[in-house]
């Protein structure tokens, strides 16, 4: 048994508890990691954490980091939630991203747009292109239903609860979280409108985001709502991010649609290229 | 069905946002007056508004993107808000979500800023009820017609609604109702010309 009895014990105790690791935790500081991406340089990663069943991460990051998600094992599902950093009213917006983009499924060269008409990242790498923008995230409800528990602090706690806690922590609340996008974990929608779930990704299938908004981006790892599994079955995900520019002038983002030009053209009357 | 009484009967303007809270049990009869007037629809427990309509738990727990009677409107928390006891039109939508003066600019160009959107009605006719824009999340449209194709395009197309048809709903909880009859001029949704709609709520006697 430790000697915790006196303050001096307890701070030993305490203080040798440091140095150990768990598969899932963050690496600080980030630049310290094995394993930086092809061609980054391991000082430009500012963010490295890995994620395992039921957990969530949520970070500020400056416009033009690269932010990317890793399905570790081949079978996760990531929700994923943004909001502007200096002013989180402004958010993702599945409705506004599918029908200002004519496309529901997103895949290599998406834009992620806000309600204010602005891109808040772009899908520059995407090697799965199965995800999920209709059916957001599990509820507590459904999760007591599920699994026998949809308590925030038990075993199968919910998406909206992970994502009520991850953003409390920027001073947000409930009413912040918006529906989101699931990646990993895809749905396509039938003729007669009808949702099924598709499961399409594979041990080590990624995606890289750009930040082209200052952006609070969050991700929990929680089973897709469709899963019909009854294990609670969401394997880790992995997050690195490292510094980067948003678009350029010449990006091809800005021309792959003529609403995509006008979507980039109002994130650069909000922050930049003047402002880089 | 025992019998109702009328104790609401409205016509809302064209263009303009709209609120009205039912009591548990409650119908709300939207009636389609000229046909294709998209209806925006958003829906809070009126009893703690944190609580509301929420696009992705209805669609999940039906299965389904569009909405015709017999579905159920479910709220963030997942439980049941409305349930849709009438239906004339055949279906409705969850995913296209409201016009907005800065998504009109990216889908139809600079030069309609300032037209008028559902999200201003939405701001309008929420700011008296609390509700400001962190709580306007995707709503439903009512007598709009968003296919999805099978690679995943889809939009706003000519609506399958006409004069007259209707879409009752019943209140499982106190709610707070929210509207903007949709004031858009750049997509079929409201057949490029909008139209006023009628709203009547009758309660059991």
């Amino acid at each position: 048994m430790p000697d915790t009895a006196t303050t001096y014990g307890a701070r030993a105790h305490a203080r040798a508890q440091a140095g150990s690791a768990v598969t899932t935790q963050p690496t600080v500081p980030a630049s310290s990691l094995a394993d930086p991406p092809p061609r980054v340089p391991a000082g430009d990663v500012v963010w490295e954490e890995t994620i395992g069943t039921g957990g969530y991460a949520s970070r500020a990051v400056p416009r033009g980091t690269r932010v990317r998600l890793v399905d570790v094992d081949g079978d996760t599902c990531a929700g994923l939630l943004l909001h502007r950093a200096d002013r989180p009213a402004e958010r993702l917006n599945v409705a506004d991203t599918v029908k200002l983009q004519w496309q529901a499924y997103p895949g290599p060269g998406y834009l992620l747009l806000s309600d204010m008409g602005r891109v808040l990242a772009t899908l520059v790498e995407d090697t799965c292109a199965c995800h999920d923008t209709f059916t957001g995230t599990s509820n507590p409800l459904d999760n007591q239903r599920r699994y026998g528990d949809g308590s925030a602090y038990g075993p199968t706690p919910s998406g909206r609860d992970r994502f009520v806690v991850a953003l409390a922590k920027h001073g947000l609340t409930e009413r912040d979280v918006a529906p989101n996008v699931n990646l990993f974990t895809g749905v396509r929608i039938e003729p007669d409108g009808a949702v099924t779930l598709r499961r399409e990704s594979h041990p080590g299938a990624h995606v890289v985001l750009r930040a082209e908004l200052d952006l609070v981006v969050t991700v929990v790892a929680v089973p897709h709502r469709l899963d019909p599994r009854p294990q609670y079955t969401a394997g880790p995900v992995r997050i690195t991010a490292w510094r980067g520019s948003p678009a350029e002038p010449d990006d091809p983002a800005r021309r792959s649609s003529p609403e995509a030009t006008r979507a980039f053209e109002n994130t650069d009357e909000e922050a930049g290229p003047w402002a880089r | 069905m025992g019998a109702m009484t009328v104790v609401h009967d409205e016509v809302v303007p064209a263009r303009s946002p709209w609120s009205h809270t039912l009591a548990a049990g409650d119908h709300l009869r939207i009636v389609d007056l000229e046909g294709n007037q998209a209806v925006d629809f958003l829906a809070y427990v009126a009893a703690d508004p944190v609580e509301r309509y929420s696009a992705p738990d209805t669609i999940a727990a039906r299965g389904n993107i569009f909405l015709t009677t017999g579905s159920v409107l479910m709220t963030n928390r997942g439980r049941p808000l409305l349930t849709i006891v009438d239906d004339t039109c055949g279906r409705h939508d969850t995913v296209g979500g409201a016009c907005s003066c800065e998504s009109n600019t990216v889908r139809y160009g600079h030069h309609t800023k300032h037209q008028h959107a559902c999200v201003e009605n939405f701001l309008l006719g929420g700011a008296p009820h609390g509700l400001g824009k962190r709580d306007l999340q995707s709503n439903v449209n009512w007598f709009m017609n968003v296919p999805v194709e099978a690679d995943g395009t889809l939009g706003i197309v000519d609506g399958i609604s006409a004069p007259g048809k209707v879409v009752e709903l019943r209140a499982e909880l106190d709610v707070l109702v929210l509207v903007s009859n949709c004031p858009q001029i750049n997509n079929p949704c409201n057949g490029f010309d909008p139209t006023p709609v009628r709203m009547i709520v009758t309660r059991p006697t």
